[in-house]
């Protein structure tokens, strides 16, 4: 089963790349959906079918996989938004930065005190190098709704770290977190909502500026 | 005389094969519109009328214009015999000749765009300009996949690159890293041939043109040396990928050559299928694309180092 999470988590940085590069926001979701789904299947195969890793995956595939995305789509044609603008950082740094990134994370996670099992493996390197690109999509993007696709990569990195512990893990704090994530992508709905009316625009950089 | 037999059947294979992949994609692509399309066999007919014409030649020329075709196709022909196709292992292999491998294409180029110059049309400079700006992105993505097989490998030869360790490697971790070199070559090999989604070797549309525009004024013979010349390096720059997707042996040299050329074939298919799926990229995307190969081949180097 090492063979299938490995290929599920090199397909994690793909996508990771993928939406890096690319400026449709339409494509970007699909990116981040597919990523759900993949992580859907992490815990099966790291941990074998039992009823708890079921539940984490059945929870995961529909939140992650169709749920949220489902959201983002209807919002992007609601507001009829089809492409991010020129971000802050350009599209080729970002993805340059995200595969400096990448880079480090595998450098540094070979590094770090791990426990036997976890020694080599691409579980923490993946996990630091989405939660990185979550981070980078946060902070480069000028659009609300890539903001949100960059809250859900980071959030992916997170869960990657949790499947290691799903063991020890009580299925509560999973259904918490999944809840959570839920609940922030609503809040942000509403957000977003709010803005489009304001200024007719999802653009961000609007809030920067004081009203005079 | 081992010697001398291996190279004439890397040559025959070469030399007879190659014009029938461009048919194979021609058709391909036809069949995906609805079209019958042109006879597999066109591109020959094509090199032979070409070659019963007369060519005409502006008077701004010299020599250089005549230059660009012939290392057009040597430059394939020398780089095959570095080349193993398929199982058949390359005629001469020495430590790095990986990297004289490479830097042949560079050759080729250099006399290609140096053509264009020559005939003095501004509107071919630019085409030369294009053709080296995005063979300057995808050299590095060339350069990184050699060196994760070479790491694989533990060589610095063509030949023990693309050895048979290649069926065992797939099943081991560096499987995964085989895989991103794969997408990567697949992907320098469409804009080496300048090929959709990178450029349309089929337009004529002035402002899209990339490789096509620099080939204008060639006619009669040398246009048939400019053809002949993209169809051989289709041939040589796909060998690496048909080697890496079909990593066996029959243990028989005609074997191993029909192999070899069933994995060709399969390639000029899918090249069509992809020509026919996507659309042409802008070509302000183009750059984008190519470093984001250079970035996936460094990463699968990085997956092969740790």
């Amino acid at each position: 089963m090492a063979e299938l999470s490995n290929l599920c988590l090199l397909l994690v940085i793909l996508v990771n790349f993928f939406t890096l590069g690319s400026a449709r926001l339409g494509a970007c979701i699909h990116a981040v959906a597919l990523q759900g789904a993949v992580l859907a299947l992490l815990p099966l195969a790291t941990h074998g079918l039992n009823g708890h890793t079921l539940l984490l995956a059945a929870g995961a595939l529909a939140l992650k996989g169709a749920l949220i995305p489902w959201l983002l789509l209807r919002a992007i044609r609601e507001v009829r938004i089809r492409r991010e603008m020129e971000p802050l950082i350009g599209f080729v740094p970002t993805l340059v930065l995200g595969a400096l990134a990448t880079a480090g994370a595998f450098i540094f996670a070979d590094r770090l005190p791990l426990i036997e099992a976890h020694q080599g493996g691409l579980f923490i390197p993946t996990s630091l190098a989405t939660l990185f690109t979550g981070f980078l999509l946060l902070v480069s993007r000028r659009k609300a709704l890539t903001q949100v696709v960059g809250y859900l990569v980071l959030e992916n990195g997170i869960y990657i770290f949790g499947i290691l512990l799903a063991e020890a893990m009580p299925l509560m704090v999973e259904a918490g977190v999944l809840l959570d994530l839920l609940v922030a992508v609503f809040v942000m709905g509403i957000v977003l909502d709010q803005i489009n009316r304001e200024f007719s625009t999802l653009d961000t950089e609007q809030l920067s500026a004081l009203k005079d | 005389m081992e010697l001398f037999a291996r190279a004439a059947l890397h040559l025959t294979l070469l030399l007879v094969f190659a014009p029938l992949l461009s048919g194979v994609i021609a058709r391909t692509k036809a069949l995906f519109a609805g079209r019958t399309g042109a006879p597999l066999l066109q591109p020959y007919f094509d090199l032979a009328r070409l070659l019963r014409k007369e060519s005409v030649f502006s008077r701004t020329t010299t020599w250089v214009f005549l230059a660009g075709p012939v290392a057009g196709v040597a430059v394939p022909v020398l780089a095959a015999l570095l080349m193993p196709f398929g199982a058949l292992p390359a005629p001469f292999a020495f430590t790095g000749d990986l990297l004289l491998f490479v830097y042949l294409f560079g050759v080729a180029r250099f006399f290609t765009v140096a053509a264009a110059l020559d005939t003095g049309s501004s509107f071919e400079g630019m085409g030369g300009a294009r053709e080296v700006t995005f063979a300057c992105l995808a050299e590095p993505t060339v350069l990184f996949c050699l060196i994760v097989l070479a790491r694989i490998a533990d060589s610095l030869s063509l030949s023990a690159l693309l050895g048979p360790h290649l069926a065992a490697a797939w099943r081991t971790p560096a499987g995964l890293s085989l895989g991103l070199v794969v997408v990567c070559l697949l992907v320098v090999l469409l804009v080496e041939n300048s090929r959709i989604p990178f450029d349309d070797p089929n337009t004529h549309l002035e402002l899209t043109m990339v490789h096509e525009v620099m080939v204008l004024d060639h006619s009669g013979p040398p246009f048939a040396l400019v053809l002949y010349g993209a169809a051989l390096k289709l041939m040589v720059l796909g060998a690496p990928i048909v080697r890496l997707l079909l990593p066996v042996a029959t243990g028989h040299w005609a074997g191993d050559a029909l192999l070899f050329l069933a994995g060709m074939l399969l390639l000029a298919v899918l090249i069509g299928i992809v020509e026919s799926v996507i659309a042409r990229l802008r070509l302000v995307r183009i750059p984008q694309v190519l470093i984001g190969t250079t970035l996936l081949s460094g990463f699968a180097l990085v997956l092969v180092l740790r």
